[in-house]
């Protein structure tokens, strides 16, 4: 019954696969009384589902800034797209802000797409806000003038967890093995947690590089049992972290699993029943101050679900911008970067407010550790996480956990 | 010692093998009896996830690792019945282009009805933790897999050579013209192997969802996989597709194990190691165009 070669069959399919990756441009619009403004972030592939959440966060943002008259009496025109990998986000960088009239950039959650859009930025002289890339070398030997980074670094979460993990003796003469995602995100996270390590005494036995399309990980948790670690520590990303937890948990290892990262919308995939340890967040939807809370009433109330970090981080972002544009009543680059270089102070929705430092362009704020709730405390399948104290500690400067320029060397050229 | 750990690979290699098989080898049936690439597979196995979630809350998970195969296996009837009945003579190209379609079609109906967030299932506890036998560790969750997709393979291959059921669709299979001049209706043959595929498929899903992320896109990801399996084996062939399935894992793990950074590109090597020297696959039927 098959009339046609089996190659042909095969080669047809593998095309129709790859096209299926390829991103189709957006219809661009002829506007011209309203500001638009370029967002990106991964809707496909491993970070594809937090990148969902950010573009919801964004979008209420516009919204919401939209609602209460614009920015500078003008409403804004989002254009918000999937930046699906480095290659494509560049290229979709270039062409808003030179064909569609963006006139700046943010979004973005991969460290490897957020290092290209840098450069695209930079090329063309706009400024890019990236909002949830965590790489330490983004705002370090990589920065530059026109790139801003909102997310915790990578430093950072080491900092928080390793810190939580030090009170309950988990640190000082333990051994480590890291499972670590092969990508400049991992890569740097390693880095920062083998800084941590020797910092305080703590052996890193083992370490296993793991490629981003991984989806199981038996091989590798044959190789942790080899190795007998006193603490595995997981230092992947994305939908990565989700598998990796349920697996972890099918396994049932004795090691206490922890991590360097994760977003609470990978913690609430990989199910209440599956995750433990101790774990770092930007910001939770409990955290309990005003903004936070009209934040989380209304992402809830228009898409029915509580908003995940990357939501957060994405709506804090537009929202400052709109601050910092009304404030200095412009829109250029250059008038917005001597504005937050003056590390103009912002309500994130937090107890302590933040402001992007001078010198690496770091929103410095507060992070937290946390831990996982038992499963009959839980109200709803979203509250799984029990926030730890803010760090650093209330009357400690928040540089204090923050790289320093030793740590992190960022030159920017004028 | 590196012994043991390597042998320890090994057999957890044989068994995501038999976990891969469940998918390649419902692939692989639908290409036999009706020369179609289903593309949509993945979407079937997607499905079978995400009903086994859905069902898993109200049933349990027992019930619902039986049932969402089967419920998915009833999409399948029409699946055969309204689509790929009207392809089965028609150029190759245009059976490639529905079930593509239709990939995309099942990855957003399933994006509108659950949301793009993943849905979270566990294991239920009896199967959680691992075995130790001597120096080996395994799954207890994966030697539950291991045994159904052992006693599924036994059935399937029964079915195919110890039943009538199975003969017919054999010669459906080398000579359609000639069973149907034997007065015999192949349709409902069809009907039932591809309700067949698309069951396996489901319960590949289905028994993978408690350890894997539950999102609308991992049909996508399981058909890169599946592809390599039956490129490997040969498209068609029922023991080239197990001895592929089985390879696949092994070579996984002894790569993960040896050099961890080739883990990935170890399957794909080895595809194309097997496409250089066997361009039809392991057991693949002979391309005259290519040999």
């Amino acid at each position: 019954m098959t009339r046609y070669s089996r190659r042909t069959l095969l080669k047809a399919s593998a095309a129709f696969t790859g096209a299926s990756a390829l991103g189709f441009p957006a219809i661009v619009r002829a506007q011209t009384e309203k500001i638009r403004i370029g967002h990106l972030t991964p809707l496909t592939g491993f970070l594809g589902v937090i990148g969902g959440y950010a573009q919801l966060g964004v979008k209420l943002a516009a919204d919401e800034i939209n609602a209460s008259g614009g920015i500078l009496g003008k409403q804004i025109d989002l254009l918000s797209e999937d930046s699906i990998n480095p290659a494509t986000a560049a290229t979709k960088a270039q062409r808003m802000l030179e064909q569609d009239g963006a006139v700046l950039l943010l979004g973005e959650i991969s460290s490897a797409s957020s290092l290209t859009i840098m450069q695209v930025a930079e090329r063309n002289k706009k400024v890019f806000f990236s909002t949830g890339a965590r790489s330490d070398a983004l705002r370090g030997k990589d920065c530059n003038k026109y790139s801003f980074h909102c997310d915790i670094p990578n430093t950072v979460m080491v900092n928080a967890v390793g810190t939580a993990l030090m009170q309950k003796g988990m640190v000082k003469g333990k051994k480590f093995f890291t499972l670590t995602a092969d990508y400049i995100f991992g890569h740097d996270l390693l880095k920062a947690a083998k800084t941590f390590f020797a910092a305080h005494d703590a052996n890193l036995i083992g370490d296993e590089l793991i490629a981003t399309d991984v989806t199981d990980f038996s091989p590798y948790l044959l190789k942790v049992r080899q190795a007998k670690p006193d603490v595995v520590c997981c230092n992947l990303a994305g939908n990565q972290v989700t598998n990796l937890v349920k697996q972890y948990a099918e396994f049932g290892f004795p090691y206490p699993l922890v991590g360097f990262n994760l977003n609470t919308g990978d913690a609430w995939a990989a199910g209440a029943g599956n995750l433990s340890g101790t774990w770092p967040t930007v910001w939770y939807h409990t955290l309990d101050n005003p903004t936070s809370k009209a934040f989380v009433a209304a992402f809830s109330k228009k898409y029915g679900k509580p908003p995940e970090n990357h939501a957060w981080i994405d709506y804090v972002t537009l929202k400052l911008l709109a601050e910092a544009i009304n404030t200095t009543k412009s829109t250029d680059s250059n008038e917005l970067i001597a504005y937050f270089e003056k590390q103009a102070q912002f309500d994130i929705g937090k107890a302590r407010k933040a402001y992007f430092r001078s010198w690496d362009h770091q929103l410095v704020q507060e992070a937290y550790p946390f831990t996982v709730k038992p499963k009959d405390q839980m109200k709803d399948q979203w509250d799984m996480l029990v926030l730890g104290d803010a760090v650093p500690a209330a009357n400690e400067p928040l540089e204090t956990i923050y790289p320093t320029k030793e740590q992190n060397p960022c030159q920017m050229k004028a | 010692m590196q012994l043991e750990f390597l042998l320890e690979q090994v057999v957890n290699g044989l068994v995501l093998g038999g976990y891969y098989l469940l998918i390649a080898l419902g692939l692989s049936l639908i290409f036999s009896v009706g020369g179609i690439v289903n593309l949509a597979h993945g979407a079937f196995y997607a499905l079978g996830a995400y009903v086994c979630v859905e069902l898993t809350q109200r049933l349990g998970f027992g019930p619902a690792v039986v049932i969402s195969p089967l419920a998915v296996a009833l999409l399948g009837i029409l699946f055969e019945r309204f689509i790929l009945r009207r392809f089965y003579t028609a150029d190759p190209i245009l059976s490639l282009l529905v079930t593509f379609g239709l990939a995309m079609v099942a990855e957003q109906a399933i994006r509108m009805i659950w949301g793009a967030a993943p849905v979270s299932t566990e294991i239920p506890q009896s199967f959680r933790g691992s075995v130790i036998v001597g120096d080996f560790l395994f799954s207890r969750y994966r030697l539950l897999i291991l045994a159904v997709v052992a006693a599924i393979l036994v059935c399937v291959w029964l079915l195919l050579h110890k039943t009538s059921f199975g003969r017919v669709v054999r010669a459906g299979i080398q000579r359609p013209d000639m069973v149907a001049a034997l007065g015999i209706r192949l349709q409902p043959y069809m009907t039932a192997v591809v309700m067949l595929g698309v069951g396996l498929a489901a319960l590949g899903g289905a028994f993978f969802a408690p350890i894997t992320t539950v999102h609308p896109a991992m049909g996508a990801d399981i058909m890169t996989i599946a592809f390599v399996v039956v490129v490997i084996g040969g498209l068609g062939s029922f023991w080239g597709v197990i001895i592929a399935a089985l390879l696949v894992g092994v070579v996984r793990g002894i790569a993960i194990h040896f050099e961890p950074a080739a883990g990935e590109a170890s399957i794909y090597i080895l595809m194309f190691v097997v496409l250089l020297v066997r361009p039809r696959g392991l057991l693949g039927e002979r391309i005259e165009k290519f040999e």
